[in-house]
């Protein structure tokens, strides 16, 4: 399926309108003349539900992702005001909440040390790296399970089972396989993000409108050129939202695993400023994941817009 | 007044891509909760020559679609065999086009990509884009080319349907109630416009309708299907040769005594029904067989 299949019918010559003829042209002049111009008033006459955007819509659409940012930003400056009063006036003590102030002060200077971006980076690093492989492998076997039957029967009930074991069980035999290494925690993390995508996909596959298999397939659509021209375009959306599924779990994942075996990153960060009481740190920890999760999140909302203009 | 047996002679000449499709002795029968199989066709032996049109008429539920979707190779009789050109249909049958009760668009593509996925394989990109739009034209949805599926009436949808058939330009073309979700207007324009490509390219119509005018204003030959009182599944009952060529004047006295016999053997009291309102499944009252029909069954 490419851009050209699409049609512009503006580039099709004046004199082939109207131009009565067998569908593939067979030059025979027998072809008695129909009423084009009848046609097309019926057509109207035939009233079509209004597309949802029409033409022009495009400064709407750009107004309302600029509502979206500002209305979304309310509630954290409410929340950071409301924070700072608290803090002032001294109702909580701040071995209990830290000021805003404290917690600017714990990021620079762990800024100032070079921790800061450590840490973020190699959480990130983590998660992207887990959610690749879990979510690729998701990918390939959820497409085998939903798409082929041998598949389903062979693989399903194998995978079903190790879904049922919680995913935390894993931590003690992956660390007595792989030690406290980077291993164990992209394993754990590919773990958890494996199974939302695997899940999401082989179902969205098997329930693909049987109606539309088959009359793509009495158009002659087989193997790839079905799976690209009805399967993929009907699973596209469950795909994505799969894939937020899978990444919100592979952060998840990150912090239990970090909590658990780690010596840097911020999940390290959270459980060792814990165990020393800064609190500061803490929230801090908690205020940079909040803020990664969304980040990686609204990246996979960007694609998703992308793939679904592309595939359906 | 009488009516002729003979076939219409004035047909126009046979396309070399139009092909016979012949049914013998076929029957279907379908699993069932309660019994070990239900027949729902039996018996069905008939030769449709390459570039007819032959109606296929029955009340809701007896079978016509099943018959239409073996001959597309989409389904599989339990016995008996049906073959087009002489060689047995395959599954998915190439030389067949099929235009689906329902209208099964691709709710991603737009009506033109709709269309477009019926030509045949290995159309060049020029030579597509004028069939599609050409198509587009004569169902007169050129200017909806560009909207979704979702963004369209039903009627509109069909016609899609009927556009995304007839750019296969296929040896044999199975049309399932192809005019059924349209108001009357648009019936009887595309029903003429179905006659056109017919007449430009004489390919083999299966037409399934419940519409007795629909189908004699159409076909060549008609068959009605229906039960022979209490023996479980569908044959033939009739098999009528319209007369006259086509376009036929809807008004004929010849047709209307055509029309009156159907609408018997479709068990409807023909001054309470239209014909066009979907029956119930009935035995059908075949005991005034007159020359133009062949009938089989209670004597
Ligand atoms: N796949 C199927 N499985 C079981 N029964 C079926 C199936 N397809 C059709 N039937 C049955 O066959 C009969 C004829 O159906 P159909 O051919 O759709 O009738 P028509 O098109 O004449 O209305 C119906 O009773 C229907 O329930
Ligand atoms: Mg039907």
């Amino acid at each position: 399926m490419t851009r050209h299949d699409t049609i512009d019918p503006a580039t099709v010559a004046p004199s082939d309108r109207g131009d009565v003829a067998a569908p593939a042209g067979n030059g025979r002049s027998r072809a008695p003349a129909v009423r084009l111009p009848a046609l097309r008033a019926l057509a109207a006459a035939d009233a079509p539900v209004p597309p949802p955007a029409g033409p022009g819509s495009g400064s709407r659409i750009a107004d309302q992702t600029w509502l979206r940012v500002l209305g979304g930003a309310v509630v954290p400056l409410g929340l950071l005001v409301a924070w700072q009063i608290i803090s002032t006036s001294g109702m909580v003590p701040t071995s209990r909440l830290p000021s805003p102030e404290m917690v600017w002060n714990a990021a620079v200077d762990l800024a100032g040390r070079g921790l800061l971006s450590e840490y973020v980076a190699i959480s990130t690093q983590r998660v992207l790296t887990g959610f690749a492989f879990g979510a690729g492998i998701g990918l390939a076997l959820g497409a085998i399970v939903g798409l082929s039957r041998l598949g389903d029967i062979l693989l399903a009930p194998t995978l079903g089972a190790i879904r049922a074991v919680p995913s935390l069980a894993w931590v003690p035999l992956l660390i007595l396989w792989f030690k406290i290494g980077e291993e164990s925690k992209i394993i754990l993390i590919s773990i958890g993000a494996f199974f939302p995508v695997y899940t999401v996909v082989s179902g969205a596959l098997r329930h693909v409108d049987r109606e539309l298999i088959e009359a793509s397939r009495a158009f002659g659509l087989h193997g790839m050129s079905l799976f690209t021209t009805v399967q993929l375009p009907a699973v596209i959306p469950s795909v994505i939202s799969g894939l937020r599924l899978a990444l919100a779990q592979a952060w998840l994942f990150l912090v239990a695993a970090e909590l658990i075996a780690a010596s840097a990153g911020l999940g390290f960060l959270l459980s060792d400023s814990g165990n020393n009481g800064r609190i500061d740190r803490v929230f801090l920890a908690i205020i940079l994941l909040a803020l990664l999760g969304k980040l990686t999140d609204s990246i996979l909302g960007l694609f998703e817009r992308w793939a679904i203009r592309r595939w359906a | 007044m009488t009516t002729t047996v003979e076939r219409p002679d004035a047909r126009v000449p046979v396309a070399d891509r139009a092909f016979g499709v012949t049914f013998s002795g076929l029957g279907r029968a379908f699993a069932s909760r309660h019994e070990a199989s239900r027949p729902v066709l039996r018996d069905i032996t008939i030769d449709v020559e390459p570039g007819e049109i032959l109606a296929i008429l029955g009340a809701s539920g007896c079978g016509k679609s099943t018959l239409l979707r073996i001959a597309g190779g989409l389904d599989r009789p339990t016995s008996g065999s049906v073959a087009i050109a002489g060689t047995a249909v395959e599954a998915y049958d190439t030389r067949c086009a099929v235009g689906f009760q329902a209208p099964r668009l691709l709710p991603w593509r737009t009506v033109q990509g709709n269309v477009t996925l019926g030509l045949p394989p290995g159309t060049p990109k020029a030579d597509g884009k004028a069939s599609v739009t050409r198509l587009l034209e004569l169902v007169g949805l050129a200017d909806f080319a560009d909207h979704r599926p979702r963004e369209i009436s039903g009627g509109m949808a069909q016609r899609t349907s009927l556009a995304r058939a007839l750019a296969r330009n296929p040896g044999v073309l199975l049309l399932d109630e192809p005019f059924g979700a349209l108001d009357a207007l648009t019936r009887l324009r595309m029903q003429d416009l179905l006659l056109d490509v017919h007449a430009a390219a004489p390919t083999t119509v299966l037409l399934v309708t419940h519409d007795v005018d629909e189908a004699l204003q159409l076909a060549d030959r008609i068959i009605l299907l229906g039960l022979d009182g209490d023996v479980p599944g569908a044959d033939i009952r009739q098999t009528v040769v319209v007369p006259g060529t086509r376009p036929r004047d809807r008004g004929s006295a010849r047709l209307a005594e055509l029309r009156a016999r159907l609408l018997d053997g479709l068990g409807i009291d023909r001054h309470s029904a239209d014909g066009r309102s979907e029956p119930d499944l009935a035995g059908p009252d075949l005991s005034d067989p007159t020359p133009n029909t062949t009938s089989k069954g209670t004597p």
